[in-house]
């Protein structure tokens, strides 16, 4: 919403500076967004007179003035190249540092082809105050030498331009914005109220509303014998200062009246309105060239006036072209109406159309102003272009319902934390039009018919706080009482934080990537079902909700390797999606890592380092499990391949991690390289995925205590062992069969080397072991020792049909 | 000079003359070895008379003794010289660069530190942290939070919506995290301290706004909190968060379905070549939305606004991580680009507590 200063002045009688309205303005929830002081910027151009133009001795065009800028000093020697300068023409004139708008330069003392010239004689079009560009201004002889441009013409008013929250529709107005200024005692507003204009014969034309609901009122009335033609200087100045561009005297009214008071109008040459006016539907296929030179196809959503032609105008919206009015208008229908908010957003949604009465009529213009709105506009185009007014026709309900709140006095202090004496209350609500009755504790107040958006005791409240101001609510320490200090985060929240902690540890970068991937990527991870896919997705590629993470971390980790950084290990927690209800969405933590970007740091080193492995990812997994707090003891590592195991992990080079035999925490591995392809990303890539949700919550803890601590006081054994096995005998089953030697004694195994390669046969491999013996209640004897590790033998012997190495 | 003296220096003599551990070794061994020119010497005191053996044997230990003596005296130069030796063979390169440790490696996410940093300052403050499903009705994220049909932000426009379902009614992914506020006054009895962070999502995607971004919102349901206490709360986190000792703040009239009345807050700062400083300068910037919870969310939740009332806001954590760290360019953020993640990232270790400081 933009308005000037002086034609807010028109409303509110005020001497108060622009910046104080304007701060004002803001605190009363009017937010200035912009001031466009263009008074300020010109104030250094003044009246001057060329007292000699004389030929250029270096160019034909220009010409070399010797100026009276009226200080009282010499001449202002200029270069000019406007056919118009001559000796004793009266001026303006830009001394050196002058901003001009038109140019978008900064004067400054130069030489033009040779000669100095010390400032510019302007043009209107240079300053932005016409379209004039033929020659500099030409002002009257007697206007003051040496006076401010600006000041003495009067042209140029500060235009403001303020952020309108959706509810004001009152203040699309420039007569609304006056009245909430006037309540917050930045002057008085000008309200002289509005005589209805009698009609001299009978509207000929007659109004018939089809559906009430889309049109609630709607009033009419003929002005004959108009002359239309370009509306006077001041009209066209307040429009073009607002960026309207004025286009007849009719026309011209209607926007003034959009603006002045938040009342879209529309006018019709009556001459060419065949027989009577109708409100309804549009009918498929029905089509209507609008003002805006566009045509429009039509539907039975959309609301329209129509005559025996067909459809005229765009209720509410815009008119149409055939019946517009123009210099040759004679017969004037003007038309003041009122539509159905949601059908106007709508159909202005559906055909693209940002019209000023849009904007206005999906707010819900004032009921109560159909009719005044009516006789004011009569009164201007009576005013302006002459005629005979006809009488009103008013079809359906100019005057909404009463609306009255019961408001106690207490709600303030309640909600707002302040009090505001009762007197001072009222005169504040008096003073945005409502009407306050009764002392309290309970008043009843009427809301004025241009507030459609107060409906409650919360309301009045507001307006009281927004006009006092929201800084005179004083701060009020909140205090978090005796509410215990207990952690507030959830075990999901509490896990998910751990976890990024964890991988951060591990050298992972943190990346955030989207809730939505292209539909193929989605598949390839299990997901792009119908109910996740996005009926309005942005792009193409970003249409479905993701199942996993993995997606956008390897896309993001192929756009590092495209731009030169082939090292990357990146993880993320964060949501994926399963199906569309709330508890089909988990959490995930998942990583990838290409290149050298392995546990040990990220690039080659002279310490030797190796590729980035799939055992890299199986320890990334295991660290977001122990950081959740896992018993990471209690995991199961079931290989990869299979019909149910996901097809993008490489099915020789992966596995699922497993609390027994159903719940299946999660994946890692190296990527499938088809499943690569398919991502466009170049291999090898190692990735995890970890379902934090899927971790069993542990017990909760009765004690913060540890459990006590338990020091043998014998000395550990170790024992080396080393078997040839077929390759495909699992280490964690040695490992197993190891321990089960002696369930109590063994405390530990470890697999130290793995070997295959000459001495081995091809289809074997040599797995070494060290065994940790713990004594329990004695040291052991070797004899003793030797009979463990012979239990030892002979289980993985069992268990995996290994040999001892000899 | 007696045989057993020359014997002697010529020992001494040859032990001086061992040039390594080896050689005087074999000196020991051919002095005091099982056959060694002493140990010969000591063996003839048997054949002697008690007083030539006292005399002798007391002459021949002390030989033995210098003997001893020179030998432990010797090794234990030639222990050190081999030593030295050896050391000063062994050198390494003590220019050899480190690798980045994993721990200085890795890197938090902006938006994840920002996360931690603010549920820290409103833990302390007696919030707890409430979430929800990113994928809501229509009936949590607008009907309930007062939009009225035909609100625009319930247009295909504005909105990401899933394809209707049978019954017509059709999912969408929530514009705000409001809907958690919903749920959360729908499961829990008042008084009420939560905030609500989240992602949330809008069409909406230009160098200001990106389709997918994440809101902090609070609420607060009681018998007594009002727009006195809101204020002070959101001061209050502004100061923690920011790390300033004060701060400007400006609190506009404003609009919000959900809300009544709205405020819309205003930070005073100073922009100097991309860096924001708060709590100086001319500038206002719009941080957040917040107000006293509107009557009819309150009902559409079951909670009688003539009994309970109270307070929300909300606020970006991508737009407030932006202005605290210096990150220009919105985009950024989802792009994981590892340099930029390096460069704007956080240390694994650098868990932002009131103890020790949120950033520092």
């Amino acid at each position: 919403m933009k308005f000037t200063l002086s034609w807010l002045k028109d409303h509110l009688e005020t001497d108060e500076p622009l910046e104080k309205l304007a701060d004002k303005l803001t605190m009363i929830g009017l937010e200035v967004e912009h001031i466009e002081n263009r008074a300020e910027q010109l104030k250094p151009i003044r009246i001057a007179r060329v007292i000699s133009a004389v030929q250029h001795p270096n160019a034909d065009r220009l010409r070399v003035c010797m100026v009276d800028i009226g200080d009282g000093g010499a001449p202002v020697q200029v270069v000019c190249g406007a056919p118009n300068a001559r000796d004793g023409l009266v001026t303006i004139f830009g001394p050196p540092g002058t901003f001009i708008p038109g140019k978008n330069i900064t004067l400054s003392v130069g030489s033009i082809r040779g000669v100095e010239s010390r400032g510019m004689l302007i043009s209107g079009a240079e300053i932005e105050i016409s379209d004039d560009h033929s020659g500099i201004v030409e002002l009257p002889a007697d206007a003051p030498i040496g006076a401010s441009y600006v000041e003495w013409a009067k042209l140029i008013d500060p235009v403001i331009e303020i952020n309108l929250t959706p509810n004001r529709q009152d203040a699309t107005g420039v007569h609304g914005i006056a009245r909430d200024l006037a309540a917050a005692d930045m002057g008085k507003l000008k309200d002289p109220g509005i005589k209805p204009i009698k009609g001299e014969f009978p509207c000929p034309v007659q109004v018939t509303v089809e559906d009430a609901t889309l049109c609630p009122g709607f009033a009419l009335r003929l002005v004959r014998g108009v002359k239309n033609g370009p509306s006077p200087e001041w009209l066209q100045q307040r429009l073009t200062a607002i960026g309207l561009r004025p286009i007849n005297a009719l026309v011209d009214i209607t926007n003034f009246m959009t603006y002045d008071r938040a009342r879209p109008l529309h006018v019709f040459d009556a001459k060419k309105v065949k027989g009577n006016l109708t409100v309804r539907h549009a009918r498929d296929g029905e089509e209507l060239l609008a003002l805006d030179g566009k045509t429009y196809k039509l539907d039975p959503s959309i609301c329209v006036i129509a005559d025996d032609h067909g459809v005229e105008s765009l209720a509410g919206i815009m008119g149409g072209e055939a019946s517009g009015c123009d210099e040759t208008t004679t017969d004037v229908l003007i038309e003041s109406a009122l539509w159905n908010e949601i059908n106007i957003a709508q159909t202005g949604r559906k055909l693209g159309i940002n019209s000023d009465a849009r904007y206005r009529f999906e707010r819900g213009v004032d009921p109560a102003f159909m009719v005044p709105g009516l006789e004011l506009a009569t009164k201007m185009v009576m005013e302006l272009c002459g005629g005979t007014p006809s009488d009103n026709v008013v079809v359906g309900k100019a005057f909404p319902d009463d609306r009255v709140i019961d408001y106690p006095l207490s709600e303030l202090k309640r909600l707002a934390g302040i009090e505001v004496p009762l007197p001072e209350a009222r005169g504040i609500l008096q003073r945005l039009g409502f009407m306050v009755a009764g002392n309290g504790p309970v008043v009843k107040i009427a809301v004025p018919s241009w507030r459609t958006d107060v409906h409650g005791k919360a309301d009045i409240v507001e307006e009281i706080v927004r006009i006092v101001g929201v800084d005179k609510v004083p701060m009020t320490p909140f205090p978090r009482g005796d509410n215990p200090r207990k952690p507030v985060l959830t075990t999901l929240q509490s896990r998910t934080r751990r976890a990024k902690r964890a991988l951060a540890a591990r050298g992972m970068v943190e990346a955030v990537t989207w809730s939505f991937i292209a539909k193929p990527h989605a598949e390839l991870f299990g997901g792009g079902q119908p109910e996740l896919a996005l009926a309005n997705p942005i792009a193409a590629d970003l249409s479905d909700m993701r199942p996993s993470l993995l997606p956008g971390l390897i896309a993001a980790a192929q756009a590092n390797h495209d731009r030169g950084s082939d090292d990357v290990a990146l993880f993320e927690v964060g949501q994926i999606f399963k199906g569309d209800r709330p508890q089909d969405q988990f959490t995930a933590a998942s990583g990838v890592r290409r290149g050298f970007a392995s546990s040990q740091g990220l690039g080659r080193s002279w310490t030797g380092a190796a590729p980035a492995s799939a055992f890299d990812t199986k320890a990334d997994a295991f660290a977001v499990l122990a950081a959740a707090g896992a018993s990471v003891q209690a995991l199961q590592i079931a290989p990869g391949g299979g019909n149910n195991f996901p097809a993008w992990l490489h099915p020789g080079r992966s596995a699922a991690i497993q609390m027994g035999p159903q719940n299946v925490l999660g994946y890692f591995g190296e990527l499938h390289p088809r499943a690569l392809e398919a991502l466009g990303a170049d291999g090898p890539v190692m990735a995890f995925e970890v379902i934090v949700d899927r971790i069993p919550e542990g017990k909760a803890k009765t004690t913060r205590a540890k459990p006590q601590l338990d020091l043998p006081a014998f000395h550990p054994v170790e024992r080396d062992f080393a078997f040839i096995v077929a390759r495909d005998v699992k280490a964690a089953d040695i490992v197993r069969a190891a321990q089960a030697g002696d369930k109590k004694l063994v405390t530990n195994v470890t697999v130290f080397d793995v070997y295959e390669g000459k001495g081995i046969d091809p289809d074997k491999k040599s797995v070494a072991i060290a065994v940790t013996i713990q004594p329990r209640e004695k040291t052991l004897t070797d004899q003793e020792i030797d009979a463990i590790a012979a239990k030892i033998v002979a289980e993985v012997t069992k268990k995996t049909g290994g040999t001892l190495r000899g | 000079m007696s045989d057993l003296e020359t014997l002697q220096s010529q020992i001494l003599t040859d032990i001086a003359a061992a040039s390594d551990e080896a050689a005087l070794e074999a000196v020991r061994v051919s002095a005091l070895g099982k056959k060694g020119s002493i140990s010969a010497l000591l063996a003839t005191l048997g054949k002697m008379s008690p007083d030539e053996r006292k005399s002798e044997g007391a002459r021949i230990n002390l030989a033995k003794d210098a003997v001893t003596q020179a030998l432990t005296a010797r090794r234990d130069v030639l222990k050190n010289a081999a030593l030295d030796a050896r050391l000063a063979s062994e050198t390494i390169d003590v220019t050899l660069p480190l690798r980045d440790t994993p721990a200085d490696a890795g890197r938090i996410h902006p938006l994840s530190q920002t996360w931690d940093e603010l549920t820290t300052i409103f833990a302390d403050m007696g919030f707890a942290v409430a979430e929800g499903p990113d994928i809501e009705t229509d009936d949590y994220n607008f009907t309930k939070l007062n939009f009225p049909e035909g609100h625009p932000a319930r247009e295909m426009h504005d909105t990401f919506f899933f394809n209707p379902k049978e019954d017509g009614s059709r999912l969408l992914l929530r514009t705000h995290t409001s809907p958690v506020q919903v749920r959360t006054m729908l499961s829990q009895k008042p008084p009420i301290r939560v905030i609500c962070p989240g992602r949330t999502y809008r069409i909406d995607s230009d160098a200001t706004h990106t389709p997918q971004f994440h809101q902090v919102e609070g609420l607060v349901i009681d018998k007594g909190s009002h727009l006195g206490h809101l204020k002070w709360i959101l001061h209050e986190f502004c100061k923690a968060f920011f790390e300033v000792d004060h701060i400007n703040m400006r609190f506009r009239p404003s609009f919000f379905p959900f809300t009544e009345p709205s405020l819309e807050v205003d930070i005073q700062c100073r922009r100097d070549k991309g860096e924001i400083r708060f709590g100086e300068g001319e500038d206002w910037l719009e941080i957040l939305g917040c107000g006293m919870v509107h009557p009819n969310v309150l009902r559409a939740c079951d909670i009688d606004p003539d009994v309970y009332q109270g307070f929300a806001w909300g606020m970006g954590i991508d737009r407030i991580a932006m202005l605290k760290y210096g990150i220009a360019d919105l985009r950024q953020l989802f792009e994981g680009d590892a340099r930029w993640l390096n460069h704007y990232g956080f240390r694994p270790l650098d868990i932002p507590t009131l103890a020790g400081g949120l950033s520092s």
